[in-house]
């Protein structure tokens, strides 16, 4: 069953005068349970190409549909009730609240869906044990390494059992060991839940965990 | 709700010295406007007691052709028999007191200086004298029966060299229009610690005054003090008054109190705008930089889900917190300024505002009423500052915000 289904995305950027083409006609169908890369070049369309998935962008045409949900015509409210039922993230630059510790970061998708103190608390301590983070569940993120970091991220993503995760250059900030781990981590999860992952990257050592590999150049896939 | 709150305590705590200064900036317009408040109620509060006690009592009964700006003397224009009129105005319930007093007009001469003074006919038995009997700064106070004793208040006797004992010439007008002149002795010198009052009155027994002034057994109006402000209405319809006579009010008497007051209150509105203001952009400019400051944050949250709604809210919910904070610290500021010239005061000496009588010293006298509607009023008007911030913040694209620097 295919989660994502994208048919001639286009976007184009304008700043003042100047018009930029981000992607120009994409088609892409992702189906339940891939662990995809989304491969290319700096300015390959692919970081955009993952906010159209996500529900952060719309595209200027084309359509864009998750979980068969056509959410090109979604308001702001109903994208975002689109982002907290059915996508979790994980960002390049970890993206945790620094206010909250790492158990309540885990624990904000949760509190946002609605769910009971007690289903919250149980979660988020099974997510803390799949990143092996229990001991750091108190710390803020400035407590914690990068890769510490990006583990909660992670834990935060799957929270709400999404059907989908996307990952923007998921290791970009961190170094090899702590890449490696995260995408060890990623790839596991992927197989134990079923979870599908879609990542944007162009670092060759994540590639080797991709079973599905699409390459961008310019707005377009080129390859897959 | 809760984490909404524990979120934005905990934004707020992120950059406390910010927090404090910012909560202090609306503590201490908190603080100004109580302070404000209830030195302008001790004022005006103050300006009418001294009024309602030194010269027009609750309630005056006159002669109905009186005019109080002439000081007649003419028997047609004054009280006649004043004693039984006011035993039967005290003998109303909520009556303190009730004495007769005669106006008049005089001079008072010394070897070297002289002056234009008011004199008072007063009773020195009733208790409506307490006034000027608490007053006494040196010798004695009047008796009934003395006829050739005066008070003077302490300013005019700084001003003509006079101590008690010294004699004195005054002149004075008559009820048939010529001026008698007798020589007194200062028996005493009073101060009721108000200088518009004090430096121009002399103050002599009832009889005597009639006496000089040739008005036997009539008096210019019948002094009235109730045991409570509130009851001015009642007892004005209880007065059962004969054709010739007429009752005026403490209001009807101090019509330049009455009018300074709502003159006083419309510019205390004014300030009370002015700092609210104030203290509303500091805290705008806080919750702006805020929301400069935490971009992308906004952009996660909006990211992992969170309505616009529930943006705003925690945005709000830091200027509540602030609006709280702002408050506790108004009450204390408030509070103890207030404490402050409630016992000691404030001297102003004499405000040279005629027709006004005001204290020396002018106290702050708090209202609960107006603390409360002042602290409500900041805490609104710092929740109202808040929303254009929140707005501001949960109408950020997520994919702008998740873009901005760290």
């Amino acid at each position: 069953m295919e989660v994502v289904k994208i048919e001639n995305v286009t976007r184009i950027y304008k700043i003042g005068a100047i018009e930029t083409q981000a992607l120009r006609g994409v088609n892409l169908t992702i189906a339940n349970g891939e662990f995809t890369a989304l491969v290319g070049p700096s300015g390959s369309g692919k970081t955009t190409l993952l906010q159209m998935i996500g529900c952060l962008d719309q595209p200027s045409s084309g359509r864009v549909f998750v979980d068969g949900k056509d959410v090109t015509s979604l308001n702001r409210n109903q994208r975002a009730d689109m982002r907290k039922g059915h996508i979790g993230f994980i960002f390049q630059f970890f993206a945790l609240i620094p206010t909250l510790t790492a158990y309540e970061n885990i624990e904000m998708p949760l509190l946002l869906n609605g769910h009971g103190a007690n289903q919250r608390r149980e979660r988020v301590m099974e997510l803390l044990k799949a990143v092996d983070l229990v001991d750091r569940a108190n710390n803020r993120p400035d407590q914690m390494s990068g890769g510490q970091q990006q583990r909660v991220a992670i834990a935060r993503a799957l929270a709400t059992n999404p059907t989908l995760i996307l990952a923007d250059e998921p290791t970009a900030n961190l170094d090899t060991a702590n890449g490696e781990g995260v995408m060890e981590i990623m790839a596991q999860l992927n197989k134990e839940t079923g979870v599908t992952f879609v990542f944007a990257t162009h670092d060759p050592r994540v590639i080797k965990y991709a079973r599905r590999v699409v390459t961008l150049r310019d707005g377009l896939i080129v390859s897959e | 709700m809760i984490q909404t709150f524990k979120m934005a305590f905990r934004d707020l705590n992120r950059n406390r010295r910010r927090t404090f200064f910012s909560a202090l900036a609306v503590g201490v317009g908190l603080a100004l406007l109580m302070l404000m408040a209830s030195v302008i109620n001790g004022e005006m509060g103050g300006a009418i007691e001294q009024a309602i006690n030194l010269q027009s009592g609750h309630i005056q009964v006159r002669a109905a052709t009186y005019d109080e700006n002439r000081n007649s003397l003419k028997w047609e224009d004054l009280v006649e028999n004043p004693d039984q009129v006011a035993s039967q105005i005290g003998a109303l319930p909520p009556v303190q007191a009730a004495t007769p007093r005669l106006f008049a007009s005089g001079f008072l001469a010394t070897g070297n200086d002289s002056a234009g003074v008011r004199i008072y006919g007063i009773d020195p038995a009733s208790a409506a004298n307490n006034p000027y009997r608490n007053g006494m700064l040196s010798g004695q106070f009047l008796t009934p029966d003395d006829s050739a004793g005066l008070l003077i208040g302490q300013p005019a006797a700084v001003r003509l060299h006079l101590k008690v004992g010294d004699d004195v010439s005054l002149s004075i007008n008559t009820a048939n229009g010529s001026v008698d002149e007798q020589t007194f002795t200062i028996r005493g010198i009073f101060s009721t610690g108000t200088y518009g009052f004090d430096n121009g009155t002399v103050l002599m027994p009832l009889a005597k005054a009639q006496a000089i002034t040739q008005t036997q057994n009539h008096a210019s109006t019948i002094f009235v003090l109730l045991k409570n402000t509130a009851d001015t209405g009642s007892v004005m319809t209880a007065l059962n008054l004969s054709g010739n006579l007429k009752a005026l009010t403490f209001t009807d008497m101090n019509p330049l109190v009455v009018e300074w007051e709502a003159m006083a209150k419309s510019y205390i509105a004014l300030f009370y705008i002015i700092i609210l203001a104030i203290s509303a952009s500091v805290i705008i400019n806080t919750l702006i930089m805020s929301v400069y400051e935490r971009t992308r944050e906004i952009g996660i949250l909006s990211a992992i889900g969170m309505r616009s709604g529930r943006i705003m809210s925690l945005f709000l919910a830091e200027s509540s917190l602030l609006a709280v904070g702002g408050v506790v610290l108004g009450w204390i500021l408030g509070t103890a300024g207030i404490a402050l010239f409630n016992i000691n005061g404030f001297y102003v000496g004499n405000m040279g505002i005629n027709g006004i009588l005001i204290s020396n010293t002018i106290y702050a006298k708090p209202v609960m009423a107006d603390m409360t509607n002042l602290s409500i009023a900041t805490f609104i008007v710092t929740l109202l500052a808040g929303l254009y911030p929140a707005i501001m913040a949960s109408r950020m694209e997520p994919i702008a915000a998740l873009r901005a620097e760290k």
